[in-house]
């Protein structure tokens, strides 16, 4: 009876998921430009052995740790702001959680190009505020200067993801019994103090489960930086699966395309076992 | 007497509050101010903060001189295709989740969580390479289908989690009367976890809405969702920033709207008080 309730959702699953990542593997070990078919020829791990010998590669790998290293902490800083902010009372506090979510709804193509008239180095509002503050004596291209790219994407999606951490973490603040901060200031506990040995404890569970996931979704995710900057100034932009994207997109080769994704994927695994290993613990109970 | 502590919660909550809101918002009213701004006017003096520079020229063209009626068209019935679909499979697997003890229950469960963390570049690639063999690109059903990936997996936990918060209580009482267990979820179990599946239903049409990359690679000339018909918008010279602007406040409107929706639904909890008294 449960086999026959969870046939359809299988079945779909396998055909749309598992079969496509099977031919994934698959492709990776084969030479295959999609214009060419007939030249397509097995390689083996000729691709891999490419791929190791490929400086982009490493160039990718190194800003997608400094992608991930950089926008999940300053996501959740910010996020844990907010949230302690808008678990104190005040009187427009509902329209404030519903405002703050508003990034967090919008399609990532329009806050990509959002930000690109933002950054524009001649008609953006962001030089022109900034020349206007004196922060800077001429108008600063954001996106075309190599060494400011990179963390200039950052900003954009530290401003997209953290109403996400907000949310879990409002959510988590509301779980935690408001005795414990009666007693604590009873026994004289300064507000830090508090935080540190009441909210933090708190919150700690949330903040691994959101953080893990954020990882996951923020290493995967390479779409505001493709409508944004599409990988360049030369390489300054490129993380992993936007190479992959790239290279299967431009060059159509999907057998090196395919490899640069499946290396990407075992290397998130790690991240992914370490969600899944906490999540099921959850269900368990 | 409230006075002094009226202040001091202004200055320390209210008003970083406030920033924080600013920050949010002020983008997204950016661009709102830039598509109401228009094409000449924004060459030439900047975007319009009055106002009295504000016309809806930007938007008119949007209509008369794009095809982003269709474009939104295409969207919606991606959307409530991969919803629909998405729904379909989940209900009945996050009911055989939550009410069977079965061999394999865990594994199948942390398969599509599993699935839903797989990078997007890992599947668009075959599937690209799949749907051209048996002609599915550029078709709503292939895109449908390619949404799929993402909302299944996501409806199936949603919605297990949803129908866990009903009381097993119920459905036994209806087996009981004489139900059959399909009867039974159908009759007793169904109407109960509807705000569930409208949440996640809402959710699903978002996601498939926004989706942008799937939407790039896997559709066409025939079908284009509003995702990749908002860049196709950039001139071929010239960024026209009004147009596009108008755009995107034009695509992002639906699900940010039904966003703001669900997100109160989310909050006023499910289906507490069913099985009172």
């Amino acid at each position: 009876m449960p086999y026959m309730l969870l046939a359809p959702a299988v079945l779909v699953t396998v055909f749309i998921v598992f079969f496509p990542m099977v031919q994934a593997l698959a492709t990776s070990f084969y030479d295959l430009i999609l214009w060419k078919p007939n030249a397509s020829r097995f390689v083996g791990f000729g691709n891999y052995v490419k791929l190791f010998a490929d400086p982009v590669f490493w160039t990718a790998l190194g800003n997608t740790a400094i992608w991930i290293g950089l926008t999940v902490p300053l996501q959740m800083a910010l996020g844990l702001l907010t949230a302690l902010l808008l678990n104190r009372e005040f009187p427009w506090r509902g329209l404030a959680r519903g405002l703050i979510i508003i990034p967090w709804a919008l399609p990532s193509v329009v806050i990509a190009l959002m930000w690109r008239w933002i950054y524009d180095p001649n008609t953006g509002v962001l030089n022109d505020i900034l020349i206007y503050l004196s922060v800077v004596h001429s108008a600063v291209p954001w996106l075309a200067d190599p060494d400011l790219a990179l963390y200039a994407i950052i900003a954009t999606l530290t401003w997209q993801g953290f109403p996400f951490f907000a949310v879990m973490i409002l959510a988590g603040l509301q779980g935690i019994p408001k005795s414990h901060y009666e007693a604590a200031s009873i026994d004289g506990a300064s507000t830090w103090r508090q935080f540190v040995h009441i909210t933090l404890p708190g919150i700690a569970p949330v903040l691994a489960t959101a953080g893990l996931l954020r990882v996951i979704w923020v290493a995967n995710s390479m779409d505001v930086i493709f409508v944004m900057t599409g990988g360049g100034p030369g390489y300054a932009t490129h993380t992993l699966p936007l190479y992959a994207f790239v290279r299967a997109r431009q060059n159509l080769d999907f057998g090196y395309g395919t490899t640069i994704a499946v290396t990407f994927t075992i290397l998130l695994g790690a991240v992914v076992a370490l969600y899944l290993a906490r999540t099921m613990r959850e269900v368990e109970r | 007497m409230n006075k002094p502590s009226t202040f001091r919660r202004i200055i320390t909550v209210d008003l970083p509050v406030l920033i924080i809101v600013l920050f949010a918002m002020a983008p997204f009213a950016w661009m709102v101010l830039t598509s109401l701004t228009p094409t000449q006017a924004l060459n030439a003096t900047g975007v319009s903060i009055s106002p009295a520079g504000w016309s809806l020229d930007n938007y008119m063209r949007l209509l008369q001189q794009t095809s982003f009626l269709g474009n939104m068209l295409d969207s919606l019935i991606i959307a409530c295709g991969t919803m629909a679909l998405g729904l379909a499979v989940a209900v009945t697997a996050a009911y055989a989740f939550s009410r069977f003890r079965f061999t394999g229950r865990k594994l199948l469960m942390l398969q599509f969580l599993l699935i839903n963390m797989f990078p997007i570049v890992l599947l668009i690639l075959p599937l690209f390479v799949l749907m051209r063999r048996v002609g599915l690109l550029d078709t709503h059903f292939g895109l449908i289908l390619a949404n799929a990936t993402v909302a299944i997996p996501f409806a199936v936990w949603m919605l297990t989690s949803y129908v866990g918060a009903i009381p097993k209580s119920l459905d036994e009482a209806a087996m009981i009367d004489g139900c059959s267990r399909l009867t039974a979820l159908r009759r007793v179990v169904l109407p109960l976890m509807l705000p569930g599946i409208i949440s996640t239903g809402i959710y699903i049409f978002i996601t498939a809405w926004n989706e942008y990359l799937y939407a790039l690679t896997l559709g066409g000339r025939n079908v284009r969702p509003v995702t990749v018909a908002i860049q196709t918008l950039i001139g071929e010279y010239q960024i026209e920033w009004g147009l596009l602007a108008a755009g995107a406040v034009v695509g992002a409107m639906p699900a940010t709207i039904l966003f703001l929706l669900v997100q109160r639904r989310l909050i006023g909890g499910m289906t507490q008080g069913a099985v009172k008294g």
